[in-house]
């Protein structure tokens, strides 16, 4: 069974809602902090049901209308995302509020809006749809999880597409929360949404084929990783030969970095490398940005100077392996192929 | 009587966040739910809140929402008709 | 067996009428629910409404469960039912299998973060960092991986209200596409003034002991707790002794799409959920022994619910119940507590009963069991849980039949 992308979606800190591609030269992004790059959203959100939608909400719509406006679909079969912060913005409101008014006068709409799966919600509701709907919260596998699910749904064979994304975002306070851990001493925080519509018949638009993905969670060491990812390949019929590209994502944290540093040059010496995180900045689902940035990469078949960031293009870009991890903890490998 | 219309038409639209609409452009007698503005159950919690918040008034069944929320100037008489009973 | 099997082996509940299965169920025996004035919790709500809290402080919680006393509650109830399930699945040595661990919340680690909260609005370098470190929901669910020894699939979902239900479901289904042998699914949640507040302001609690399914009901009252079973695949079961409680062998998820907290009028939502799960085990109406309702209390759910259930069964409604009239509303613990109770039941032949009932619904042509039996010829049971953003959830649970 063949489970093909046949549309993407992505809301980043790059024009990526707008022009649908990652630019030619790499963008100065110098700040520490890396805030989304917000289309407007009325083209797709009625106006009435805006007010509702906070920014994490508004991101994953759009991402989600993109993805299924490219597959050529109204209503997807299921429904599934993936966030590990939620929606941080209603939450700190209403929090604060909470905190500030000592638990009286309090309104409802920030609350509601705080729940994780109002994104999936608010989608499901936008379409009149009234198929599987679940999200995932498990910090550096939120998005991960969302595809792992898709394939097991998909293999079922009782429907034939999926709508998969994640999506986080950054807030003031989440943003001086996060730096207390000293976690964005050598990267940038960064925030967005990226959505799939995910099938197992190949569509008009088809980007590329999802072939596998794993996890693993707290390796004791980078040898145990190089393992698992060799395994992973060989149990997809593909050797290390076989990857056209590796995509990390490395972020610029020297300790962080050195898992990379270690599959690079021993699982995949003399391979050409690209990196994503240096536009989409660090976040747990920054995966599903790594994910359309590979996908993409596959269709047009090129690899600018943007992302690339050791060796040379390959020439043809049959398989992609996107090598990932969020602090050091979740380990990720997905898998991408030509159609 | 006109000034507490204008005054709340201006809090609703703060309140409930609703995008492009100008405070003038709500009618005195316009349905607010359903038709009209198309408010909904989450909004008439809001508007408790408001009453609560600005004019002291508080409303202890929730059901009771849409009899007074109809319009603005059905919430207007009861803001009046309220405060007048504690003069 | 028939090769696409799942296997409950054994479950484990804390809430606030047990801290472990047999002291819940002795509670429904002695109809003693479980609401009282708010004792754990700081408030200033405390005297307005009753809730269900865990009838333990956390000094008491960390004790039982091994993790320190500092860590949020939400995940010292986890590891303390989670432990008590996988000990009930007799399977001995954790290490020795591939386990994934699916458990659901909503609150995460938010009663802590509450606290550093207030420090953190008047100056945002205060507030110790120990106290927001595991505000993640997928923290929460961390913290007790850790401590049971599972590494191989850890995951969280978070829908709401039909949390745990859905974490139940993906834990099923990793062990059919062999990604794990055995699987700890279910959920947990700790009451916390974000929650309380939160559905404070949704004016649908109510200020007495809440009244599932009965016409004067006026809303739900909120409970905390964990709740978990343990899943093993055929291929697993054939290799082991193994003795299990029942079948998972139906369950569905469909959405509402309907409004962003209220269930529509007609419960499409719910009815496709318990449709499709009834269709996925193969049984009609008639064979169906008990449903456990989600049956929060309010005007809202019930109406949707019961109209559900009367439009799927006709004629044929089973015995139905809703044990939130004992625990109150446990969130996103609520599916995997009211597994257990489901799959205790095929097990043990119980029917729950529903506490504080005394008016049938005028819209319904069916009232709840009121008194709580065992022995009862039990074959089939399905769970029920409705949650925010129209996320509708049904299990079902089956006798395994001799093949």
């Amino acid at each position: 069974m063949n489970i093909y992308i046949n549309g993407t979606g992505c809301v980043s800190p790059l024009e990526t809602a707008v022009e649908g591609r990652l630019p030619l030269a790499a963008p100065s992004l110098n700040n520490v902090r890396l805030k989304a790059a917000e289309p407007d959203y009325k083209q797709w959100i009625d106006i009435k049901m805006i007010r509702r939608m906070s920014r994490v909400i508004k991101m994953g719509v759009a991402a989600a209308q993109l993805s299924l406006q490219e597959a050529g679909i109204q209503k997807p079969e299921g429904i599934i995302t993936g966030t590990a912060y939620g929606c941080l913005d209603d939450t700190g409101v209403f929090l604060t509020k909470m905190i500030t008014q000592n638990e009286e006068m309090l309104t409802p709409t920030a609350f509601i809006q705080s729940t994780h799966n109002t994104v999936a919600g608010q989608i499901a509701l936008l379409l009149e749809c009234h198929a599987y709907n679940n999200t995932f919260v498990h910090k550096g596998f939120s998005f991960e999880h969302t595809l792992i699910d898709s394939i097991m749904q998909l293999r079922e064979g009782k429907i034939a597409n999926i709508l998969a994304g994640a999506m986080d975002e950054l807030t003031n306070h989440s943003f001086n929360i996060l730096s207390r851990f000293n976690l964005f001493k050598h990267t940038a925080a960064g925030e967005g949404a990226a959505c799939f519509v995910l099938s197992t018949e190949k569509g008009p638009n088809a980007i590329a084929r999802l072939k596998g993905v794993s996890v693993l969670y707290k390796p004791a060491s980078v040898e145990e990783v190089a393992a698992d990812i060799v395994g992973f390949l060989a149990a997809h019929n593909c050797s290390q030969e076989d990857v056209d590209l590796l995509i990390t994502g490395r972020n610029g944290d020297p300790a962080g970095d050195a898992w990379y540093e270690h599959v690079e040059n021993n699982v995949f010496a003399n391979l050409p490398v690209a990196r994503f995180k240096h536009m989409c900045g660090e976040y747990p689902t920054a995966s599903a940005f790594g994910t359309w940035m590979a996908s993409r990469i596959i269709a047009s078949q090129e690899v600018t100077p943007a992302v690339l960031f050791k060796g040379n293009a390959p020439s043809e870009i049959k398989k992609v392996l996107l090598y990932n991890h969020h602090d050091a903890s979740h380990h990720s490998m997905i898998l991408l192929s030509k159609c | 009587m006109e000034n507490l219309m204008a005054t709340l038409k201006a809090q609703i639209v703060e309140q409930l966040n609703l995008q492009e609409v100008k405070p003038e452009d709500i009618g005195d007698d316009m349905p607010l739910f359903k038709d009209g503005l198309g408010l909904d159950s989450i909004d008439a919690l809001e508007l408790i809140v408001l009453l609560q918040q600005h004019y002291r008034i508080r409303i202890a069944n929730p059901e009771k929402g849409p009899e007074i929320f109809h319009s603005v100037r059905t919430i207007a008489d009861f803001i009046t008709a309220h405060q007048q009973q504690n003069n | 067996m028939s090769g696409n099997d799942v296997w409950v082996l054994g479950g484990g509940v804390i809430c606030g009428i047990g801290n472990n299965v047999p002291e819940c169920i002795a509670s429904f025996r002695q109809m003693k629910p479980g609401m009282t004035t708010m004792q754990y919790l700081a408030s200033t709500h405390r005297d307005s409404f009753p809730v269900v809290e865990v009838k333990a402080d956390n000094a008491t919680l960390a004790a039982k469960s091994g993790l320190p006393t500092h860590v949020s509650r939400t995940a010292l109830l986890s590891a303390v039912a989670a432990k008590e399930a996988w000990e009930s699945a007799q399977l001995g040595n954790i290490r020795e299998y591939r386990v994934g661990l699916v458990s659901a919340n909503t609150v995460g680690g938010m009663d802590k973060t509450e606290d550093f909260f207030a420090e953190y609005l008047q100056d945002n370098q205060s507030g110790r960092l120990r106290n927001v470190v595991n505000h993640e929901c997928g923290s929460i669910t961390e913290l007790v991986a850790d401590i049971l020894g599972i590494r191989h699939h850890v995951s969280t979902i978070s829908t709401a209200c039909s949390s745990s239900a859905n974490a139940i479901m993906y834990g099923a289904r990793l062990l059919k596409n062999n990604l794990v042998d055995v699987v700890i699914a279910g959920g947990t949640d700790a009451l916390t003034r974000f929650t309380l507040n939160g559905f404070n302001t949704l004016m649908i609690l109510d200020p007495k002991a809440c009244r599932p399914f009965d016409d004067t009901r006026t809303g739900l009252n909120l409970g905390e707790g964990a709740g978990y079973i343990v899943m093993v695949s055929d291929a697993i079961a054939q290799k082991m002794d193994i003795h299990p409680w029942c079948k998972l062998t139906g369950y569905a998820n469909a959405n509402d799409a309907y409004h962003q907290t209220a269930s529509s009028p007609d419960g499409i939502g719910n009815y496709l959920a318990m449709q499709q799960a009834m269709e996925m085990a193969g049984i009609i109406p008639e064979d169906m022994s008990y449903i456990n309702l989600h049956g929060t209390g309010t005007l809202n759910n019930d109406l949707s619910e019961g109209t559900a259930i009367q439009r799927l069964f006709g004629n044929a409604v089973p015995p139905v119940s809703s044990t939130k009239s004992f625990t109150g509303h446990t969130l996103g613990a609520s599916g995997g507590i009211e597994a257990v109770f489901a799959a205790l039941a095929v097990k043990e032949g119980y029917l729950y009963p529903n506490a504080q009932f005394s008016h049938q619904m005028k819209e319904l042509t069916f009232s709840p069991v009121t008194t709580f039996s065992e022995g009862n010829v039990i074959n089939n049971v399905m769970s029920n849980s409705f949650g925010f953003g129209g996320n509708c959830s049904s299990l079902v649970f089956s006798k395994e039949v001799n093949t």
